[in-house]
């Protein structure tokens, strides 16, 4: 038996789904879906051409240059961690589009239904203003993540498995392949860091739905325009020789929090690979989700995530009394 | 019984004018009520407070709840249509009927599914794929189908044929209305409403001009038929309103004696729109 919180906020996720099911379920199945099919055209073309998969010759969006480290190499941990990588590509890229899908679907979440009056027929239901908010929070940050982790992981196996399958042709056993490489540990990995992704995403969260309740007019323009204005402004005073704040740490750690956060994976960054190492033996490290959550210990994160809950409470107020349709 | 809606000194102001001016009123339930009105009166912003949907001064209670700070319980028991096609255009008549099955309490699927069925409505209908008139039907399916004791209704029938408009309001009337629910309607096609209004209540500028029931309407305005021979002595009566057919005069008067008007000429009932013009001249000058 649900409770009717929880009930309700199901209902309510239900029909952000219902609405944004483009942007939710088919574009990460279709990217994912186009992505293993540029594999495979480069598979056939490699053999084609004679077993040669030269990376650069081959067009963009495609593992080639992977198989053919795969195929050169006899360290078995590089193998591995070669396949590992490709499954990990086509998550990194389903993660790179459902960045853009959530950022825009969270521009347009308390925007669209002002637009078209849409917003009377919501409020004459009895949902508080706090639920709805809410409801797309969840609605972004975990049903959407949730369902990329799916498409990623099953394209992922995907291409573990053409590739197995295309190496064993040239007489590298499929099943000793699949040995080396680490899917259940890169699945947990991935699912692990939704939750991450989730506190990591509230800076953004909170000031793309701030502006889209907020907005008039073209609320993409006042979310981007505006820190970046401000930006500027600094940067100006700056250059006047005052010494008002650090330029870089407002590029880095408001602008880029409140606008970028959105996409996952920017809690590690190439520094962090650089200090593991910085090379492909040390991919697995890099993402396990030690290492992502070792992202939490930092102060700056917490400082976002409460700013971003802020940012919230001042997005479920505007839902409540902005009046303007 | 207790007031529905109670106001006592309703106030907003936009910028510079005042949309409600002190605006003190009482709605009784089982009632009708037609809220009429010029464009920009302030019948919307009524409404609006009523609903919880702005701030205002002064004090509102609606079915003993302040809409401002107990809206969620409040819209348990109150529905509105505010306007016509304000449903989202990317849903389907199931999703809609799913979701509020789901979110209100007070919502009877088994009615909301009769009353689509006597419409053309399928499951797999997109709002986006319907004609107004069709999306009205899916809207007053939906709130019929919820058993609230306020219903707000503002300009409903708004761009709809003459069948959907006499169809809405028939619909209203005979599958859900009774006494223990309240209807508030705002309209500017008064003709429509006004033989099943049972209270009228005119706004112009912020203020309630008029505020009485049909019957008493009924009693207090009269007007009165007479020829051009006696058209100057009618008009030093001081009618509010005087307007001319084949030939003849017409007048209105507020609280004429019957007697002494039925001496003049023909007496009638004025229509609400009749009255409606007479009260709001000026308005637009």
């Amino acid at each position: 038996m649900k409770t009717p919180v929880l009930n309700e906020m199901y209902w309510l996720v239900k029909r952000e789904f219902w609405e944004h099911r483009g942007g939710f379920l088919w574009t990460p199945v279709i990217v994912g879906g186009v992505f293993l099919l540029l594999n495979v055209m480069g598979i056939i073309a490699g053999e084609v051409l004679g077993g040669h998969f030269d990376g650069h010759a081959n067009f963009i969006g495609n593992n080639m240059h992977l198989f053919d480290q795969a195929l050169s190499n006899t360290d078995s941990a590089k193998i591995g961690a070669g396949l590992d990588i490709m499954m990990f590509s086509t998550s990194a890229i389903i993660s790179i589009v459902l960045g853009f899908v959530v950022f825009f679907y969270f521009l347009g979440a308390l925007y669209d239904d002002r637009r078209d009056r849409s917003l009377l027929f919501w409020k004459s239901l009895p949902l508080s203003d706090t639920a709805t908010v809410l409801s797309k929070v969840v609605a972004g940050t975990v049903l959407a993540p949730v369902i990329a982790v799916i498409c990623g992981v099953v394209t992922g196996i995907g291409m573990l498995l053409l590739f197995a399958i295309t190496l064993s042709f040239h007489g590298i056993s499929v099943w000793q392949l699949l040995t080396y490489a680490h899917p259940f540990r890169m699945t947990a990995n991935l699912i692990g860091a939704i939750p991450l992704y989730m506190l990591w995403a509230l800076p953004a969260t909170g000031w793309l739905l701030l502006c889209s309740a907020w907005a008039r007019s073209k609320p993409f323009l006042w979310a981007v325009a505006l820190p970046v204005a401000v930006g500027l402004v600094l940067w100006w005073f700056n250059l006047l020789g005052g010494r008002i704040m650090g330029g870089n740490w407002y590029w880095h750690d408001v602008c880029g929090r409140i606008l970028l956060s959105v996409f996952p994976g920017g809690w590690i960054g190439p520094q962090h690979y650089a200090d593991l190492g910085g090379t492909v033996d040390h991919t697995m490290d890099f993402l396990s989700l030690g290492n992502s959550y070792s992202a939490m210990a930092s102060p700056s994160f917490w400082i976002g995530a409460a700013a971003g809950l802020a940012l919230l409470a001042a997005a479920i107020w505007l839902r409540r009394w902005r009046d303007d349709t | 019984m207790n007031a529905v809606v109670s106001a006592r000194g309703l106030g907003k102001r936009y910028k510079n004018a005042a949309a409600l001016d002190n605006v003190s009123f009482e709605i009784q339930p089982g009632r009708i009520v037609g809220l009429i009105g010029p464009n920009g009166a302030g019948k919307t912003t009524a409404l609006k407070a009523i609903l919880g949907l702005t701030d205002f001064q002064g004090e509102l209670s609606v079915l003993g709840l302040d809409p401002r700070k107990q809206r969620g319980k409040l819209m348990e028991q109150v529905c509105f249509i505010a306007d016509v096609a304000v449903l989202p255009r990317w849903i389907r008549v199931r999703e809609a009927v799913d979701f509020v099955a789901n979110t209100h309490p007070r919502f009877d699927r088994r009615k909301c599914e009769a009353l689509l069925a006597r419409t053309k409505l399928t499951p797999n209908l997109r709002v986006k794929q319907m004609s107004k008139g069709m999306i009205v039907q899916l809207h007053l399916a939906l709130v019929m189908a919820i058993d609230a004791r306020l219903l707000v209704l503002d300009e409903p029938t708004l761009g709809l044929d003459i069948l959907y408009r006499k169809q809405f309001y028939q619909n209203l009337l005979e599958d859900y209305f009774d006494e223990n629910k309240t209807i508030i309607v705002t309209t500017h096609q008064v003709e429509e409403v006004e033989h099943i209004l049972t209270d009228l209540m005119f706004i112009r500028d912020g203020r309630i001009v008029l505020d009485a029931d049909m019957d008493a309407v009924g009693e207090r305005f009269a007007e009165v038929m007479v020829g051009a021979d006696k058209a100057a002595e009618v008009r030093a009566l001081k009618p509010l309103d005087e307007r001319q057919v084949f030939g003849k005069s017409i007048f209105l008067f507020d609280g004429m004696a019957r007697a002494q008007l039925e001496a003049l000429g023909e007496v009638r009932r004025p229509s609400v729109s009749d009255l409606f013009v007479a009260t709001m001249k000026g308005t637009y000058a």
